[in-house]
C-alpha cells in the first residue's frame, strides 16, 4: 500500500514535468516507475486509472472526451492485466517445479552413490554426467568378500525423470542380490526378472556387468543389449570391441545371458561406456568409435581417472557444451 | 524436426511408413498412432523405416513396446528398411534376435 501512495506521487511529478518540457529525464522516470510497478504487481489498468486521476487533478480543464477515452483504454488493457497475472502465476509454479526437480536430482545422486574401490594393481576411472538434471545412466562398483570387484554400467531407454526413477529401482535390486550371486550372467538374469516384472512395459534397460578377479587377473562379463565397450591389449597395442550378445533387460523374463572371460595382462584396459558417449552428435555428424579410440590413445599414459576426465572434456567441447544424452565412461587399467 | 506416420490398411493388418527423426519429441506421435492398432487381435503390422534419418533410444523403446503388444495379441510385427545405423542398434540390443527384421526386397512394402 505504501508503495502505491509513493508511486502515485512519483507518477504525478514525472507526468507534470514531462507535460511541461517533454524532457528525456522525465521519460526515464517513467521507465523507472514501470519497472517498480511490475515488481509490486500493479496491473496496467490500475496505472491508467492513476494517470487519469492525476491528469484531472493537474489539468482540471482537460476536455471531458479525453478523460472518457481513458475509461475506454482501461477496459482494453484489462485483458493484458489478466494475461500478466497468469504469466506471473505460471512462473511461480515453474519455479516450484524446478526446485523440486533439483531436490529430486540430489536425492537421486545420493541414492545412486557408489564408492570406487581401492585395489592394488588396478586403476579405476569413472565419470557420469547427466544431459539434464536427472540421469538415466548408472554405474556401480562393489567388492565382495573374496575381493573380487563387480562393475555395472546401465542405461535406461528413455530420458529424464521417469528414466531416473527407474534407475533407482535397479540400484536397489542390485543391492539385494545375495553375496554369492555376483556372476555376471546370474546378476543379469536376476535383474532381468525384476525389470520385466516391475517396470513400465515401454521402459527397458541396457546393462553391462563385469567381475574382476584381482588375484588371477581374470575379467568375466555379460551384457544385456548394452553399447559395446573397448578392450585395449597392451601387448599388441590394439583396441577391440568388448562385445557380448544379450537381450535388453525387461523384454522377456526367460532370457539367458552368456558369460565371457578375458585374461587381463599388465597395461591392458577395459573401457565401458553408455550410448551417450557413442551417440555424441557434433556438427559434422556422429562421433566415430575410431575417433574415441584416438582420444583414448592420446591420453593413455595418464591415470585412468584423468583419461575419462580428458575424454569427457574433449567430447563436451565437440558438442558445444550441450550434451544430448547422459554420458558415462568407466576405465579399468591393470598397472602391475 | 517432425515425423509423419502414414498408415495404410492391408488385408490382414497395416503397413506403416515413418518419415523423419524419431526422438523424445517425436516419439509420442508414433506411439499414439500405432499402440491402439497393436492391440487388434492377430494384426499383421509392417513398419517401414526407410525414410527415418535418425532414431534414438526412445524410438527403440517404442518398437519393443509395439512388438510385445502385437505378440501378446497373437499378431505379427515386422520392421523393414533399416539403415546400417539402425540395424546396428537392433543388433547391439539383442532385439534383432527376437524381432522380425526384413530387408527391403522381402519386406512386402512396395
Amino acid at each position: 500500500m505504501e508503495y502505491r501512495e509513493n508511486m502515485k506521487n512519483k507518477y504525478r511529478e514525472a507526468l507534470s514535468t514531462y507535460l511541461q518540457d517533454q524532457t528525456e529525464q522525465a521519460l526515464y522516470q517513467g521507465q523507472k516507475i514501470s519497472k517498480k510497478s511490475i515488481e509490486y504487481n500493479i496491473a496496467p489498468e490500475e496505472i491508467i486509472n492513476i494517470h487519469k486521476n492525476i491528469l484531472m487533478d493537474v489539468y482540471p480543464d482537460t476536455p471531458e472526451k479525453v478523460l472518457d477515452s481513458f475509461d475506454f483504454l482501461l477496459e482494453v488493457m484489462m485483458g493484458y492485466g489478466f494475461a500478466y497475472r497468469e504469466h506471473q502465476n505460471l512462473r511461480h509454479i515453474q519455479q516450484e517445479l524446478e526446485s523440486e526437480i533439483k531436490i529430486a536430482a540430489n536425492v537421486q545422486s545420493t541414492l545412486l552413490e557408489t564408492t570406487i574401490p581401492n585395489v592394488d594393481g588396478l586403476e579405476i576411472g569413472a565419470i557420469s554426467v547427466p544431459a539434464r538434471q536427472m540421469s538415466g545412466d548408472y554405474y556401480h562398483f562393489v567388492q565382495d568378500e573374496k575381493k573380487h570387484i563387480g562393475v555395472a554400467i546401465a542405461d535406461v531407454i528413455g530420458k529424464g525423470i521417469p528414466a531416473a526413477l527407474c534407475m533407482s529401482m535397479i540400484k536397489y535390486a542390485m543391492d539385494s542380490l545375495p553375496e554369492h550371486r555376483h556372476n555376471p550372467s546370474s546378476v543379469l538374469e536376476s535383474l532381468n526378472r525384476v525389470v520385466e516384472h516391475n517396470v513400465d512395459p515401454s521402459m527397458f534397460i541396457t546393462m553391462f556387468y563385469g567381475l574382476y578377479n584381482p588375484e588371477k587377473h581374470l575379467f568375466s562379463y555379460s551384457a544385456a543389449g548394452h553399447e559395446p565397450g573397448f578392450y585395449y591389449e597392451a601387448a599388441t597395442k590394439e583396441f577391440t570391441d568388448l562385445s557380448a550378445r544379450g537381450l535388453l533387460l525387461g523384454v522377456d523374463k526367460k532370457t539367458k545371458y552368456v558369460q565371457y572371460e578375458k585374461k587381463v595382462e599388465r597395461g591392458d584396459m577395459i573401457i565401458l561406456l553408455s550410448d551417450g558417449v557413442t551417440e555424441c552428435r557434433t556438427s559434422e555428424g556422429f562421433i566415430e568409435r575410431e575417433t574415441l579410440i584416438k582420444f583414448i590413445q592420446k591420453n593413455m599414459h595418464l591415470h585412468a581417472q584423468d583419461i575419462v576426465h580428458h575424454l569427457f572434456k574433449q567430447l563436451e567441447k565437440m558438442q558445444h557444451f550441450q550434451l544430448r544424452d547422459d554420458f558415462t565412461l568407466l576405465i579399468l587399467k591393470r598397472n602391475v | 524436426m517432425d515425423i509423419t506416420v502414414d498408415v495404410k490398411d492391408i488385408t490382414s493388418g497395416v503397413e506403416v511408413r515413418v518419415k523423419g527423426e524419431i526422438d523424445a519429441y517425436t516419439a509420442p506421435k508414433l506411439s499414439e498412432a500405432l499402440y491402439p492398432l497393436s492391440k487388434r487381435e492377430g494384426i499383421v503390422m509392417i513398419v517401414d523405416l526407410t525414410e527415418v534419418s535418425y532414431m534414438d533410444s526412445t524410438g527403440l523403446g517404442i518398437f519393443v513396446g509395439l512388438f510385445k503388444s502385437v505378440r501378446a495379441h497373437n499378431g505379427v510385427f515386422t520392421l523393414v528398411g533399416l539403415s546400417e545405423r539402425l540395424q546396428r542398434l537392433f543388433d547391439i540390443t539383442g532385439l534383432a534376435d527376437i524381432i522380425d527384421i526384413k530387408s527391403h526386397a522381402e519386406g512386402g512394402v512396395e
